[in-house]
C-alpha cells in the first residue's frame, strides 16, 4: 500500500502544494528563531552598530562591553545566582510533592480518593484568585522570602493528574514482587515506581524548573524587597528603562545604553534554550502519556 | 481523544471495585493501619491543597466584608454585595469588559484558527526530518518568559532602530511608537501571543492527526477523492473533538487574558485599551490595598468563568460532541 500512499502526493497540484508547504513551513521556523538571533548578534555589537544598522545577525565588529558590564554588576549577578538556586531548590520541592501525592491517587482502593481528585479537579476549574492568595501567604509569613516563590505553585493540578495516570498504568507485577519481599509503600515509590517514570518525572521537573525561573507575577507580588529581586524582575527594570546608570545596576563598568538590554535578555533567555533539548526529548511523550486519550 | 480534566478520564485503571467503606470505629482503624504509608505520602500534598488552593477560597469571603489585616479575615465588618454593586455601577466596568472581550475574541477567531492551520500544514509534510525541525523550532517561543518576550518587543520596535519599527517605516512610512500607541496594543498582544504559543498549540491537534487510520486516505484515494477533500473530509473531521474540547476549555478562560502579558505590555499611555480584568484587580488590590473591593473583582470573574465552562460543556453535550465533564 506504500505506493499508493505515495501517489496521493504525485498528482501536480500536490507538487506544487509540497513545495509551498515546505517554504511556508521554513519561514515560519525561521520567524520563530530570527527575534533571538537578532537579540544575540546585539549583545555583541557597538552602540553604534544597535543604533544604526536596523537589522543584522553578526556585528561587524564583536565587542563583549555588554556582558562585561553586567557580570560586573554586583545586583545582577546577586540576581542570577539567587534566580538559579531558586528554580533548583523550588523545582525539587515542587517535584518531590507532586509526586508524593500523585503516588497514592493511583492506588485504586485508596479511601477517600474519588473525593480528593474531585477537589484537584475543581481547583484546575476554579482558583480563589490573586488577592485571597497573597493575603494568605502574607498570613503565612512568606511575604519576603523566596519560599513565596515556591510554595504558592508547588503542585499544579495538571501534572499531579498527568503523573497520577503514569503510575497507575505501570505493571503491578514488579510492585507485587517488592511488596512479597517485605518493602513499604514509601520503599516502593522510591526503589520501583520512581526509577520506572524518570522520562516522566524528568519532563515535569523541566516545566517546574522553566516555570520559576520564568516567573514575573510571584516576584511582582510577594517581593516588596528589592535586594531580594530575581533575574526576570531586573530584566523587566532594564529594559524598560530608557537610559541606566552606573549606580542603578551597581557596576564598575558603565552599562551601554542600548547593548545591556540586548545582553540581559540573553542572560535570563539563556538557561532555558539549554534545558530545551532535554525538555523537547521527553516533553511529547510525557505530555501526551497522560493528557491525551486516544 | 480528549483532555484528561475529569475524574471519569482520569481514572483509567483496571475496573477493581474499591473496598467497602468502615462501617464502624474498628474498621477505620483497620483502615488507617492498613493504609498508613499510603496516608503518609499524601499528607503533605493534601496539607498544600488545604493551605494554599481552599485556605484562599475560604479567604475569599472578604468579597462580603470590608477586609482590615489587623481584624483578620473572620474579623472585619461583613458587607454583603456592597463592592460588586460598586464594581458593576463603576463607569471603569465596561471598559474593562470590553477590553478583555476584544482580546478574547482575537485569540478565538484569529490565533485559535492560526494554531489549526499550522498543524494542518505540518500533518502534510512528507519529509520528517523537516516536520520535526520545524516543530523544534516553533515550540521554542512557548518556554520564553513573558519578560523576555515583551522586552524583545521592545527592541524590535525600539523607535529609530529596532528592525520592525525600520521595516513598518519603510514600507508604510508610518513612525508611531508603537509599545506607547493605544491603536497598536491589541496587534502587538494578538502578535506576541501567536509568536508565543501557536506551534506549541499544535502539539494536541498532532497527537489527534498521529492516530487517524492511514488506510481511511487510501481508501479515498481509490474513491478519487483529491488532497483537499482528503483534509475536508477524514484530517478536519478527525480533529473535530478536539476543537471542540479547547473551545470549550477556552470559553471558560474568556476572562483570563494573563495576567504577566498584558501587565507587562500596560503603560500610562495605553491604559485605556490595555485594562482588563486581571490587571485591575492588581492595581486596585495590591497597589491601591483596596482588597476586599479587588477580591469581588477576581470572584465575579472566577464565577463566570465556572458558569461559562459549565455551559459550554452542556452545550457541546446537547450538540452531540464529547465534553470535558
Amino acid at each position: 500500500m506504500a505506493s499508493l500512499t505515495d501517489k496521493r502526493f504525485n498528482t501536480r497540484a500536490g507538487r506544487v502544494f509540497d513545495v509551498v508547504n515546505v517554504v511556508v513551513l521554513s519561514a515560519i521556523g525561521a520567524l520563530a528563531l530570527l527575534p533571538f538571533l537578532y537579540v544575540l548578534a546585539g549583545s555583541f555589537a557597538t552602540e553604534l552598530e544597535i543604533t544604526t544598522r536596523p537589522f543584522f545577525l553578526w556585528p561587524t565588529e564583536v565587542i563583549t562591553d555588554s556582558y562585561r558590564s553586567i557580570l560586573s554588576s554586583k545586583i545582577f549577578v546577586r540576581a542570577f545566582v539567587t534566580t538559579i538556586a531558586v528554580t533548583g531548590v523550588g523545582t525539587l520541592v515542587q517535584l518531590t510533592l507532586t509526586a508524593l501525592m500523585a503516588y497514592p491517587l493511583s492506588k485504586i482502593d485508596l479511601p477517600g480518593r474519588r473525593t480528593i481528585l474531585s477537589l484537584v479537579v475543581f481547583c484546575m476549574v476554579f482558583s480563589a484568585g490573586m488577592i485571597p492568595t497573597f493575603i494568605i501567604v502574607k498570613n503565612l509569613g512568606l511575604l519576603d522570602t523566596y519560599w513565596a516563590l515556591i510554595l504558592p505553585a508547588a503542585i499544579n493540578p495538571f501534572s499531579l493528574i498527568i503523573i497520577k495516570n503514569f503510575f497507575q498504568e505501570l505493571p503491578k507485577e514488579l510492585e507485587e514482587s517488592a511488596r512479597i519481599d517485605g518493602a513499604n509503600e514509601m520503599r516502593i515509590l522510591r526503589s520501583v515506581v520512581a526509577p520506572l517514570s524518570k522520562p516522566v518525572l524528568a519532563t515535569f521537573a523541566l516545566f517546574y524548573a522553566v516555570g520559576i525561573w520564568n516567573d514575573y507575577m510571584s516576584p511582582l507580588l510577594y517581593l516588596n524587597d528589592q535586594s531580594k529581586w530575581t533575574l526576570q524582575m531586573i530584566l523587566r527594570q532594564v529594559t524598560a528603562s530608557a537610559t541606566l546608570t552606573a549606580e542603578d545596576m551597581n557596576t564598575e563598568v558603565p552599562p551601554p545604553a542600548q547593548g545591556i538590554k540586548f545582553a540581559v535578555v540573553m542572560v535570563a533567555t539563556i538557561p532555558v534554550l539549554l534545558a530545551y533539548p532535554f525538555l523537547q526529548k521527553h516533553f511529547a511523550k510525557g505530555m501526551l502519556i497522560g493528557s491525551v486519550k486516544g | 481523544m480528549a483532555v484528561a480534566t475529569t475524574v471519569e478520564d482520569v481514572d483509567r485503571g483496571p475496573l477493581i471495585k474499591p473496598e467497602p467503606p468502615p462501617q464502624n470505629r474498628r474498621n477505620l482503624w483497620v483502615t488507617l493501619v492498613r493504609y498508613r504509608w499510603l496516608f503518609l505520602l499524601l499528607a503533605p500534598g493534601v496539607v498544600y491543597f488545604a493551605l494554599f488552593r481552599f485556605w484562599p477560597m475560604y479567604g475569599a469571603q472578604i468579597a462580603f466584608r470590608n477586609y482590615i489585616p489587623f481584624l483578620g479575615i473572620e474579623g472585619s465588618d461583613w458587607v454583603g454585595w456592597d463592592h460588586f454593586e460598586n464594581f458593576f455601577t463603576n463607569p471603569d466596568f465596561p471598559r474593562l469588559l470590553g477590553n478583555t472581550l476584544i482580546l478574547a475574541a482575537l485569540s478565538l477567531f484569529i490565533a485559535f484558527p492560526i494554531t489549526i492551520v499550522l498543524a494542518l500544514l505540518l500533518n502534510e509534510v512528507r519529509q520528517q526530518v523537516f516536520k520535526r525541525t520545524v516543530q523544534t523550532l516553533v515550540y521554542i517561543p512557548h518556554f520564553l518568559s513573558w519578560t523576555v518576550v515583551v522586552s524583545l518587543t521592545g527592541l524590535l520596535f525600539a523607535v529609530g532602530n529596532g528592525p520592525l519599527w525600520t521595516l513598518l517605516n519603510d514600507v508604510f512610512g508610518s513612525d508611531t511608537n508603537y509599545l506607547a500607541n493605544p491603536d497598536w496594543f491589541r496587534p502587538l498582544i494578538l502578535l506576541q501571543w501567536v509568536w508565543k504559543n501557536t506551534g506549541w498549540g499544535t502539539i494536541i491537534f498532532l497527537a489527534a492527526l498521529a492516530g487517524v487510520d492511514q488506510e481511511q486516505y487510501e481508501a479515498a484515494i481509490i474513491d478519487g477523492a483529491g488532497r483537499w477533500q482528503r483534509v475536508w473530509h477524514i484530517t478536519l473531521p478527525s480533529i473535530r473533538s478536539v476543537v471542540v474540547v479547547l473551545l470549550i476549555l477556552q470559553t471558560g478562560n474568556i476572562l483570563d487574558t494573563g495576567f504577566e502579558q498584558i501587565y507587562l505590555m500596560s503603560n500610562a499611555l495605553n491604559r485605556s485599551v490595555a485594562d482588563v480584568f486581571d490587571t485591575y484587580v492588581y492595581f486596585t488590590g495590591i497597589q491601591q490595598g483596596a482588597y476586599s473591593y479587588a477580591t469581588a473583582v477576581g470572584l465575579a470573574k472566577a464565577i463566570v468563568g465556572l458558569v461559562l465552562i459549565f455551559g459550554t460543556n452542556w452545550l457541546a453535550k446537547r450538540l452531540k460532541q464529547p465534553g470535558i465533564f
